[in-house]
């Protein structure tokens, strides 16, 4: 079979095969249900402690600080209405380029009588620090910045950033950030960080189990009710197998973090010096980023054409992030970065995974120069700037 | 052959995944890793297709159409988004629910949220055997009412619900009929073309499919509408949501397909073992069948074992997987609130079994859970002080307990 | 729920299981407890001329850690006088059996017991 290079591992990654082996006893013959009182159950039970404890070690939180949900929107979901729930409307300040899965519960929450505050980046995609500042000299009721973009791959210095913002509720979306960068829930708590998102199908792990960490003084209200799992704070029988597999991978991604963070740093440099030659522009090129992201555009060449043509050749990337992508226009993120809307729709996410190798990102660049070259002499410029 | 110990008789609980389940699913954890929303290359298409033929298959088990099933989390989310969903886009019409007593906790507990957020409710009483009383049910509804939340099978006693005649009146008065049919998928014929239903709940994971996965049924004719609970991506038409789990959607696919096609058979299979169970009982003095033997589903039996304490009755039978109580609730020693709707007293409550047969389990393993259950009641009974007194004639409700 | 080795131990082997005649000389019976509460226990013993216990039986309806409580102290009882089963304290029974919190109130009920069959008994010979 014609197997595709794979490059969108910020969509989805693979299954690691040990994960998956881990997981495939739970598909089989060990099947309780964790809240039943027999063997069976307990049996499940056993191997949610398990996977809580893993999930825990792996980004230095406490097992009990560890709720499981269903995925990364969710553990956002969760933490932005669960505590609003709790306290009258008031001020919610959000990153400008934070993922939809905080954006669109911010904007439920303002059509409900918060005010909604956004934070300016500056053009590579950093939290802006003079904004900051006037952000938390309005006391907001809570806040929340994401460790790691998932178009850009910009990571924020929350630590930084949180200890700015003493003693306000402060949550970090860190889906992107696991396994990629260091991830220490103890020290940015100590910072004020007292909630951060992370997601098992980033890291290697199966769709379908995330957690939210959360510091437990932190008083949520359920997304979810009913026979009150996880501490009551989230109610559903709990699917062993995705739990089971996301506490293998977290376990595996914090073991392998700085090995693969230098293959996919090499890969990364070595496709934008590539990028470079062909007259690129990097996306938030000046920012510290994850070492597996490359945003890029070719001026004048649009970003989706690109991107179906790089399909066909055998190439996976992606035009903007997965969980956005049904709709139609250049990145908001870029358009927040202050790119300007005709490069924005040039966009091409390159997010690299521990099994590329830089054969493959050669290929990738030979395909890509003669596509360009191509395009550029058709006068393909599909986009209206 | 030896018997594998203990026997799993816990089949509403949650039910192994079929291999043939497991088997579909593989691929996913394999090759087919897509995230179904990436428009962009193939993984992401194979994952979406992969992704709408499941969908196909949940809405063919309850002949409706694909564009009205909307993926969840499992049934617990699929409650939730029903009921807060629904009650939330028509709280401009009316602030009423009526619920039942004997429902699940995720829909119990959601109902009460909403209280809290300024709805009201009715909680009805069942009849004796479980079943709800359909002038009960229309002399609760008000000018008010907005949403009727009725369970289609009772997870403890198996129970089937008269939702179609329930179905009927909150449509002639405008009220929206959400039904949990989590327990039901597999052992009901469930028809939505024809059924009076708005919002009905699936969970892949009591019908042999994989767990963190359900189904929310949103009907189209006429529209129902729904406030988002889980905001995002867009997902699912904006109704959910999330990134989906592609392996387990395959997998409730897969297992909504086998249920279709399989439903009559099996439900012959566990008919005749649960009738064996209960012929094997029946010479037991002072047990006490819960909940309505006729209209009922054929894999459900809960019994209660009179002059026994619940507790050391578990531990007595250890070498059955049953549950005593809901899974969900069983963490604490709360009699059963379903039993108690019955007006069971916390004694019997107590001291009730639920078994729940399925599809793997054999006429070998009923037999050794009778002679079990023969040997272990009576050696409780021998035990207990109750049981003394009954055979001597005292009638237990005379006696001056003292207070402790 | 974990339960103890000795737990498990009295609960799969009961010691003293069963009724005397209650008109038999020197049998007094004390029983304790609601089957609403989940517990009752039937404590019988069987007090010499001497006013030793010379026997002692029981019933319970109630949870492994009651049944073991009782089993339990069926045997510390007997060659006990009177005086010395009454000093038998709940805290005693608990620590025996290594009862979790959630289950102190079976050991109390033990104590319970013997107090109302020491207590019957003196009422009978006092008649």
């Amino acid at each position: 079979m014609f197997a595709p290079v794979y490059f969108d591992h910020n969509a989805t990654t693979p299954l690691d095969p040990a994960v998956r082996a881990a997981m495939l006893p739970w598909l089989g013959e060990r099947f309780g249900n964790a809240s039943a009182r027999h063997e069976y159950g307990r049996d499940a039970k056993r191997a949610l402690d398990v996977a809580r404890a893993q999930v825990a070690a792996a980004v230095g939180a406490e097992a009990d600080e560890v709720v499981f949900v269903s995925g990364g929107s969710e553990a956002n979901n969760l933490f932005i209405k669960g505590l609003a729930g709790r306290m009258p409307p008031a001020l919610l300040a959000v990153g400008a380029t934070e993922h939809p899965s905080i954006l669109r519960p911010a904007a439920q929450l303002a059509r409900q009588g918060w005010q909604l505050r956004r934070i300016t980046v500056d053009g590579d995609g950093r939290i802006d620090r003079e904004d900051w500042r006037d952000v938390v000299s309005r006391r907001p009721a809570l806040v929340l910045v994401m460790s790691a973009n998932n178009e850009t791959g910009v990571v924020q210095d929350i630590a930084a950033l949180a200890a700015a913002a003493a003693g306000i509720p402060f949550h970090t979306d860190a889906v992107q950030a696991l396994g990629r960068i260091a991830l220490d829930f103890r020290s940015l708590n100590v910072a004020g960080v007292r909630a951060m998102t992370i997601s098992a199908h980033k890291i290697g792990g199966p769709q379908g189990a995330a957690a939210l960490i959360r510091d437990r003084r932190l008083d949520l209200e359920p997304l979810i009710a009913g026979g009150g799992q996880e501490g009551g704070l989230r109610s559903g029988t709990e699917n062993i197998a995705a739990i089971v597999g996301f506490g293998v991978a977290c376990e595996l991604a914090a073991a392998r973090r700085v090995e693969t963070a230098a293959h996919l740093q090499a890969l990364r440099l070595r496709l934008e010096a590539a990028l470079g030659g062909l007259g690129a522009t990097i996306f938030a090129a000046g920012a510290e980023r994850l070492p597996n992201t490359c945003y890029f555009a070719l001026p004048g060449i649009d970003g989706e054409t690109l991107v179906a043509r790089l399909d066909r050749a055998g190439f996976a990337v992606a035009s903007g992030s997965a969980c956005s992508s049904t709709e139609i226009g250049p990145s908001p993120t870029l358009l927040a970065m202050g790119i300007e809307p005709s490069l924005a729709q040039g966009a091409l996410r390159v997010s690299l995974g521990g099994t590329n190798s830089a054969r493959q990102i050669d290929d990738f660049v030979f395909a890509l120069k003669t596509m360009a070259l191509n395009l550029r002499r058709l006068g393909a410029v599909a986009y209206s700037g | 052959m030896t018997l594998k110990l203990p026997i799993y008789l816990d089949y509403s609980a949650t039910t192994p995944v079929d291999p043939r389940v497991a088997e579909k699913m593989i691929p996913y954890l394999v090759e087919k890793f897509g995230n179904p929303a990436s428009r962009s290359h193939a993984f992401g298409w194979e994952a979406e297709a992969a992704v709408e033929d499941a969908r196909a298959q949940v809405a063919a088990l309850v002949n409706a159409d694909p564009r009205e099933i909307v993926w969840t989390s499992g049934a617990t989310e699929s409650n939730n988004l029903a009921l807060k969903g629904a009650a939330n886009f028509y709280a401009g019409r009316g602030k009423h629910i009526i619920t039942v007593k004997t429902e699940h906790k995720a829909v119990l507990d959601t109902v009460r949220e909403l209280e809290r957020q300024g709805f009201s409710a009715t909680y009805l009483d069942v009849q004796e055997n479980g079943l709800i009383d359909l002038e009960v049910f229309k002399a609760a509804l008000r000018p008010d009412t907005i949403l009727a939340s009725v369970m289609l099978v009772n997870n403890e006693i198996g129970v089937i619900q008269p939702i179609a005649e329930i179905g009927a009146v909150c449509r002639e008065r405008n009220v929206i009929f959400h039904v949990d049919a989590a327990q039901a998928t597999g052992k009901v014929a469930i028809d939505l073309a024809s059924l009076p239903v708005d919002l009905m709940s699936f969970s892949a994971h009591k019908t042999y499919g994989p767990k963190g996965i359900g189904a929310l049924y949103v009907r189209r004719k006429p529209r129902i509408r729904l406030e988002a609970q889980m905001h995002g991506g867009g997902h699912e038409r904006g109704f959910r949501s999330g990134t989906l789990a592609t392996h387990q959607i395959v997998g409730m696919g897969e297992a909504f397909r086998i249920a279709r096609e399989e439903m009559a058979t099996e439900n012959e299979h566990v008919r005749a073992l649960r009738d064996r169970l209960l012929a094997g009982l029946a010479d037991l003095p002072a047990t006490y069948v819960n909940g309505d033997v006729e209209q009922r589903v054929p894999h459900n039996l809960n019994i209660s074992f009179a002059y026994v304490e619940g507790e050391s009755m578990l531990m007595a039978i250890k070498d059955l997987a049953v549950s005593s109580g809901s899974a969900c609730t069983s963490a604490s020693l709360e009699p059963s609130y379903v039993l108690r709707a019955l007006g069971r007293d916390d004694e019997l409550a107590h001291s009730s079994i639920r078994f729940t047969i399925g599809r793997f389990n054999t006429e070998e393993e009923i037999d050794f859970a009778v002679k079990l259950l023969h040997q272990k009641i009576g050696k409780l009974r021998e035990l207990s002080p109750l049981w003394e007194m009954v055979q001597e004639g005292v009638d237990l409700s005379t006696v001056q307990w003292a207070a402790h | 729920m974990a339960y103890s080795v000795k737990v498990l131990d009295h609960y799969e082997n009961p010691r003293n299981v069963g009724s005397f005649t209650k008109e038999e000389e020197g049998v007094a019976t004390g029983m304790v407890g609601a089957p609403a509460c989940g517990d009752v226990m039937k404590l019988q013993i069987k007090v010499g001329k001497d006013g030793i216990i010379e026997d002692a039986r029981f019933k319970t309806y109630g949870c492994g850690s009651a049944i073991a409580s009782s089993s339990l102290v069926t045997e510390w009882v007997k060659g006990k006088s009177l005086d010395e089963a009454l000093a038998i304290k709940n805290t005693q029974i608990a620590e025996e059996l290594a009862l979790p919190p959630v289950k102190i109130h079976c050991s109390i009920l033990a104590e319970d017991a013997i107090k109302a069959a020491v207590a019957d008994y003196r009422k009978k010979q006092a008649e």
